[in-house]
């Protein structure tokens, strides 16, 4: 009886007993679900976020290349400089560490806290800070601050080539010039310490330490020889100065093969500082936009980054190509009534009464317009605009630095008998001073389109792994026989020419002068410019030197070119000695 | 032919014995012990001066002993503690009020009582105490557990015990425990099916207009759970959103996920854990699960739950075999104890539910944790030795 009552009790609760137990299945299968959703799907997520929580990652920065002039003089070095980090787990003393932070490293303690209070492995609070300061902190003993050296980049020279080398960036990144430009071979790699810690920021030992040693990058040796960028930056200071003029820019390089012996763009600025203003900006008011347009236009290198019109400099083109195409040759007689009709425009002459009779040699040491004009007529629309492009003044010159301008040209169809007359004597058009420098090297080193370039070849520090640049070379942009004929027509122009005031008893040096109004005409604002070579017969060197708005005298002729004589009176008897270009062994 | 059949129960009792129980549980115990060890040794290594082992051995002992307990339950009739159901149920009430004048704290709550140089928690007292007592209690009703009276009574007897659980040792999980023990009893022992879906369907509602409450409030500028819900409101939040409580309450609960996510399917093996150096706090209590999950990975956390499984179906086969009502109900009292607290663990534990301290049986450390479940073990051993093959 009693069984009996127990055993009816006993089926419903075995019914209920297996039921609990699917219930309890049943939750077990959707833990598993989680389970799966969490070590499978979210798995890459947390594994990541356990990674950031228990390595601490310490990048050791590899030191940046150097980059060294053609002497071997270092022009931009590497400096011990410290990051400032901190330890979560490690700090005792928060906000000591926090007052000494913001103290020392002249941050604001919200900025500070954030930082120290966030729950992380390491955080770095502010890199490139001064080795004294890093000294500083460090002394004060601090649980949890983690001073680390690296390096900083320092300019021997502060402001020497300022916009050719360029300067870095916080991560030691570079921001201009050859810095960026080189940014590959510089750079380097940065190694890595990884260590797993455990809560307290305690190292763990058994987990071991992973070390990436990092790869120092390559020192970049250049073309640009110290001695000779720091003459031409003196002359350029001075006339920019006795000149009142708005910037002066200098090139000096070596036609034979394009390597830029200076590149000179004053006021250059300090590349240790890079991001503070002249004085009298820095006093004004600025907000960031004009600030940082301001900066822009400081850093900017004028010798390729700007365009201008050549002026008669240009003629050299115009003979180059007249002369090759056989329209002219140096015995032809013009006459110059001091101006030229063309279509129903006048041209001036620069000397209102005019040359008179002249041949083409005297026409060109007068630096005749109405001749040129005559002669660039002759060749006509279609052969000057092949000879443009033949001469490589339609492309970039691919110089090894950033954001190299373009011509500014008429388009072939647009160029009518008017403005290929002004093109003809160099203006209505505008090209870069680098352009017209190379341009006019391929004109007297025998018809070579050269690249310009400073970059040599890079090396490690101890000079092992040497690795050399090579540069396109365009033979025969004009013949032999003409780049003769230019070198005498300019070497006339500084014997008895133009451009006498560049003249060096001793030596020979061929030249061309410019001046020209800048737009919109009539604002009496002009640029004078002369580029010289020597010696003459055979070119080892060519400079060009651009004032750009000069006061009172502004004629190439009477300024440009007595720089060019001084900086080649002094660099000639130098460059024999230096016998760079010894192409004789 | 009644003669028969009383001679072959004799033998039975004499020498049946579940060794797939006592495997199960023999392997989940030396499990934890490795598991003890593993999350524990570099932390005891700091704590102890060098002493890796400290929870390592204290556990060890406190499993030996609870096994040699178990044995000895085991050998006793169960209808032996029938008579001790009301004591138990007193003692339990008296263990947990003792703890406001002499309980020691650890963690922010009192939960612990020293009793001659041991720890005890009471709690782990009380949860059996209530299996014991329900089940007598159960037994003297009868059929009155049909009607209502005796339905609301099995409800209410361990209401007073959870209250003081909550309240006075601030242990929310045990009173979820021991109510949840006694209405999965009820639920056994009684025919009805709607009253418990009714209950269940109220007792959800309830937990999500909690917290609905909960959220609104802080969304509407009380700003940190703190001031609205308390202790348990922030935890609430936190459980929602951890990674916006990194710092606060929802820092356990992200480093348990850190250490389950970061094991992946295979895990990275047995020892080499990062989350237990120091950044889940205490790893061997009830976050072990996670630290097997980054040890073991998927695989092993699954081979776990198959073995509580194992041991939730051997359990099942136990109570519906076991000779009488009594013997039944403490072991279906057993199981919803278990099973309840394992599912409560890996679902805190995954974020699955709001963080409730609870820990895993016979898995995390916890000595009165590791002895009361093992003379539970013994009881359920005990109404194993009842069945008979027959029955089978």
């Amino acid at each position: 009886m009693m069984r009996e009552t127990e055993h009816s009790h006993k089926t419903f609760h075995r019914k209920k007993t297996v039921t609990v137990f699917f219930l309890c299945m049943l939750l077990f299968t959707g833990l598993i679900g989680r389970l799966v959703y969490l070590m499978v799907f979210q798995s890459a997520y947390y594994m990541e976020k356990a990674r950031e929580l228990h390595e601490r990652e310490r990048s050791i920065k590899a030191a940046r290349g150097r980059i060294l002039d053609a002497n071997g003089e270092i022009l931009a070095d590497n400096r011990t400089v410290c990051t400032i980090s901190v330890i979560h787990n490690q700090i005792e003393d928060a906000e000591q560490v926090i007052a000494v932070l913001a103290k020392e490293l002249d941050l604001s303690e919200d900025y500070v806290r954030k930082r120290v209070e966030k729950y992380s492995a390491i955080e770095k609070i502010k890199s490139n800070v001064d080795k004294s300061v890093g000294d500083t902190i460090r002394s004060y003993e601090l649980a949890g601050v983690k001073v680390d050296e690296d390096y900083k980049r320092y300019y021997p020279y502060d402001s020497l080539a300022s916009k050719v080398l360029g300067f870095t960036g916080g991560d030691n990144q570079g921001i201009i010039g050859l810095e960026v430009i080189y940014e590959e071979y510089l750079q380097g790699e940065a190694g890595m310490i990884l260590t797993v810690t455990d809560a307290k920021g305690v190292e763990v030992p058994e987990a071991g330490e992973e070390r990436i040693e990092p790869v120092n990058g390559k020192d970049l040796y250049i073309s640009l020889d110290i001695n000779i960028q720091s003459y031409a930056t003196q002359l350029a200071m001075q006339t920019l100065e006795t000149k009142q003029a708005q910037s002066v820019s200098i090139i000096v390089m070596n036609p034979q093969n394009g390597e830029i012996k200076a590149m000179v763009n004053v006021p250059e600025f300090d590349l240790n500082h890079p991001y503070t203003l002249p004085e009298e900006l820095e006093e004004a008011d600025l907000d960031a936009d004009k600030r940082q347009e301001l900066l822009n236009a400081m850093w900017r290198n004028g010798c390729i980054n700007d365009t201008y019109e050549p002026g008669s400099t240009f003629k050299t083109v115009t003979a180059a190509a007249a002369l090759e195409e056989g329209v002219v040759t140096v015995n032809d007689n013009f006459n110059c009534p001091g101006y030229v009709m063309v279509e129903d425009r006048r041209i001036r002459c620069h000397k209102i009464a005019g040359h008179g009779a002249e041949n083409f040699v005297q026409a060109t040491m007068n630096s005749c317009n109405p001749v040129f004009v005559t002669v660039g007529l002759r060749l006509g629309v279609d052969n000057y605009y092949k000879y443009f492009q033949q001469f490589g003044l339609l492309d970039k010159t691919g110089i090894d630095l950033p954001g190299e301008a373009g011509t500014i040209m008429h388009k072939k169809e647009n160029i009518g008998l008017v403005e290929l007359a002004t093109i003809s004597f160099g203006q209505s058009f505008q090209i870069t001073p680098i352009q017209l420098a190379v341009t006019v090297s391929s004109f007297i080193n025998g018809g070579k389109r050269v690249t310009p370039h400073f970059g040599i070849r890079v090396a490690d520090s101890d000079g092992s792994d040497s690795q050399s640049f090579t540069y396109s070379v365009r033979e025969n942009v004009i013949s032999a026989e003409t780049s003769e004929t230019m070198k005498y027509l300019l070497e006339q122009v500084v014997e008895n020419g133009g451009g006498k005031n560049a003249y060096i008893e001793g030596y020979r040096i061929g030249g061309k002068t410019a001046t020209s109004q800048t737009l919109p005409r009539g604002s009496g604002k002009y640029i004078a410019s002369f580029i010289g070579f020597a010696p003459a017969d055979d070119p080892e060197i060519l400079a060009l030197c651009i004032i750009n708005h000069p006061q009172g005298t502004y004629y190439g002729g009477q300024i440009a070119a007595p720089v060019v004589k001084q900086l080649f009176e002094n660099i000639l008897p130098y460059l024999e000695k230096m016998d760079y270009n010894n192409r004789s062994t | 032919m009644a003669e028969r059949g009383l001679s072959r129960k004799k033998n039975n009792i004499a020498n049946y014995m579940d060794y797939t129980l006592l495997f199960i549980v023999i392997f989940l115990l030396g499990f934890g012990l490795v598991m003890v060890y593993s999350t524990s040794s570099y932390s005891a290594n700091l704590q102890f001066d060098g002493d890796a082992a400290w929870y390592f051995r204290k556990q060890l002992w406190a499993t030996a002993l609870g096994i040699v307990v178990m044995m000895v339950v085991a050998n006793i009739p169960y209808h032996f503690w029938e008579q001790f159901a009301v004591l138990g149920y007193i003692v339990s009430v008296v263990l947990i009020l003792l703890i406001i004048p002499f309980g020691t704290e650890s963690h922010g709550a009192k939960r612990w009582l020293n009793i001659a140089g041991i720890s005890v928690q009471p709690a782990e007292i009380a949860k059996l105490g209530m299996i014991l007592f329900l089940a007598s209690m159960i037994c003297t009703m009868g059929n009155r557990i049909r009607q209502k009276k005796g339905f609301f009574t099995v409800l209410i007897v361990p209401v007073p015990i959870a209250i003081m659980l909550w309240r006075i040792t601030s242990n929310l999980s045990s009173a979820i425990i021991v109510m949840g023990i006694a209405v999965l009893m009820l639920f056994v022992s009684c025919p009805d099916y709607k009253r418990f879906v009714i209950l269940g369907v109220v007792t959800l509602a309830a937990a999500a207009l909690i917290v609905l409450v909960i959220v609104k409030m802080a969304e509407s500028g009380a700003g940190d759970g703190e001031s609205v819900g308390g202790f348990r409101g922030a935890r609430i939040l936190a459980w929602l959103d951890p990674e916006a409580y990194a710092v606060g309450k929802g820092f356990q609960t992200l480093q348990g996920l850190y250490a389950i996510g970061s094991g992946g399917i295979l895990g990275k093996g047995l020892g080499n854990s990062k989350q237990k150096l120091g950044f889940i706090p205490e790893a061997q209590n009830d976050m072990i699960f996670s630290i097997i999950c980054e040890e073991l990975g998927l695989f092993g956390a699954i081979a776990i739950i198959l073995m509580f499984i194992m041991l939730i179906w051997r359990f099942m086969i136990i109570a519906n075999n076991a000779p009488d009502l009594f013997g039944a109900l403490l072991v279906v009292g057993v199981l919803g104890h278990i099973a309840i607290q394992v599912i409560l663990n890996i679902a805190v534990v995954t974020n699955t539910i709001p963080n409730t301290g609870i820990s895993l049986p016979f898995i995390s450390y916890g000595g009165t944790s590791v002895l009361f479940l093992l003379i539970e073990i013994g009881l359920v051993l005990s109404v194993a030795k009842g069945i008979r093959l027959k029955d089978l």
